[in-house]
């Protein structure tokens, strides 16, 4: 049971060089440190976006009848 | 409404009691822990499906986010001095009090540094700090792996007591989009109110969500802050427009990360917003004001939308409860909502004044013959 050793997980990525230098000048004086966080941040919000359109999966109809009889047991549905 | 985070709602329970239980090893819980296992079971810590391994811990720990990208930032941890544990083994979690029973499947048992972890999660190595006080007094060992829960008792509360589940079928049913979430730890004052209406004014709900559980000597008991806020919304909130439950769960007093932790949580009960006041989950002075408003800029992908309130207070002049963007007043005309002025008055039996504490609420607080935890 040994303290385990730091595994670092980044990989790198190509992008054109005008584009990184547009970053770059954008970035300054933001909170943004390096391209690869803004780059980093920009990624994970356009990701975010696409993950909250797919479909949310849907209750049983066990589960839906257990959980409108508990809420209207309790008075949080009429 | 949002998913759940990490996109799937978590729900991890046994539908029938497991065979052979006598034959495997039992680990006795404390009452915080216990209380993690109902959390992760009931999707509360959605998507967690159990205590988490080294990588996960590393992560959070070094990065804010599980090893999935997923942001998390207060690690749900199992420490344990046991010598005779395997890794690949189901053991019996059990705690008396609340009746948990639950399996889990251990993928690690691991070592870590208290230090390092009190430093990254609390920003500090005080002591007095009463989280880092807490890590110091865990034990030498983590284990990481998923949990099933089998049972648990039924206990006070219960009624007010709703899994992510439920409140997200409930929300549904009452046709809100946008819900904003409010977490509290006292009976509220006008204050809270002014908070309150003014963030439910852009939404289509509000969800109180008092926290419950192990308490300070002197806080109010959890049953005075469940019965004033019943009063509070009786009188004052629209039925079809409110929804109060509770949330079993220690608070960390993790500042800016523990803010983040509470967001997370409240997405999982299909909020859309959640309120961050100033030094929210803060404890003395180990955190900036607004350090808690600050840590939301690092997660573009949270999934929740924080509505943040600096400071309120209430002016002579403009005649209500203002805040430091809406009063161009000066200090002499404000009067701020202080939780231990109310206190010492309720204390003394006497009722506060109705600018900072509505009648209905002090009345109901003062019903209790002993409102504070002694």
């Amino acid at each position: 049971m040994e303290e385990k050793k730091e595994d670092k997980k980044f990989t790198t990525i190509s992008i054109p060089s005008q584009l990184a230098e547009k970053i770059k000048k954008r970035i300054e004086g933001t909170g943004f440190h390096s391209l690869s966080s803004y780059v980093t941040y920009v990624l994970r919000e356009v990701i975010s976006g696409i993950e909250n359109e797919e479909e949310e999966e849907a209750f049983s109809k066990e589960d839906e009848e257990k959980v409108k009889d508990r809420l209207r047991a309790l008075g949080y549905l009429d | 409404m949002p998913r759940a985070h990490g996109n799937r709602l978590i729900s991890r329970h046994l539908k029938k009691e497991p065979q052979n239980l006598e034959d495997i090893k039992k680990i006795e819980i404390d009452t915080n822990i216990s209380e993690d296992v109902l959390n992760i079971a009931n999707g509360v810590f959605s998507p967690l499906k159990g205590f988490l391994c080294y990588n996960d811990l590393e992560n959070v720990v070094k990065e804010k986010r599980l090893e999935s990208d997923t942001p998390w930032t207060i690690p749900i941890l199992l420490d344990t001095d046991k010598k005779d544990l395997n890794e690949g083994e189901t053991v019996h979690l059990f705690n008396e009090e609340n009746g948990v029973r639950a399996l889990l499947e251990i993928d690690e048992i691991y070592t870590y540094d208290k230090k390092n972890l009190s430093q990254e999660i609390y920003g500090t190595l005080d002591e007095k700090h009463p989280g880092v006080a807490n890590i110091y007094k865990m034990k030498q060992n983590l284990i990481g792996g998923k949990i099933s829960l089998i049972d648990y008792k039924t206990r006070e509360f219960d009624d007010y007591n709703l899994s992510p589940k439920e409140t997200r079928y409930l929300f549904k049913e009452k046709g809100w989009k946008d819900i904003v979430a409010f977490q509290t730890r006292n009976p509220p004052h006008m204050g809270h109110e002014y908070v309150q209406k003014t963030a439910l004014t852009f939404v289509d709900g509000i969800f109180i969500n008092p926290i419950i559980g192990k308490k300070k000597t002197g806080d109010f008991t959890d049953e005075v802050i469940l019965k004033s806020y019943e009063a509070l919304m009786k009188y004052y909130y629209l039925k079809e427009r409110s929804v109060m439950s509770i949330l079993r769960t220690s608070m960390k007093y993790a500042g800016p990360r523990e803010a983040i932790h509470h967001a997370i949580m409240r997405k999982n009960y299909g909020c859309t917003h959640f309120i961050v006041g100033r030094d929210h989950a803060g404890v003395s002075n180990y955190y900036g004001p607004y350090d808690a408003h600050d840590i939301f800029s690092e997660f573009p992908d949270l999934g929740i939308i924080p509505v943040f309130f600096r400071s309120f207070s209430r002016c002579s002049k403009c005649g209500g409860v203002v805040n430091d963007k809406i009063c161009p007043h000066g200090q002499e005309y404000h009067i701020n909502f202080s939780g231990k002025k109310i206190r010492e008055i309720l204390r003394n039996g006497e009722i506060p004044p109705e600018d900072m504490m509505r009648k209905e609420v002090s009345e109901m607080i003062l019903k209790f013959e002993k409102p504070f935890v002694e």
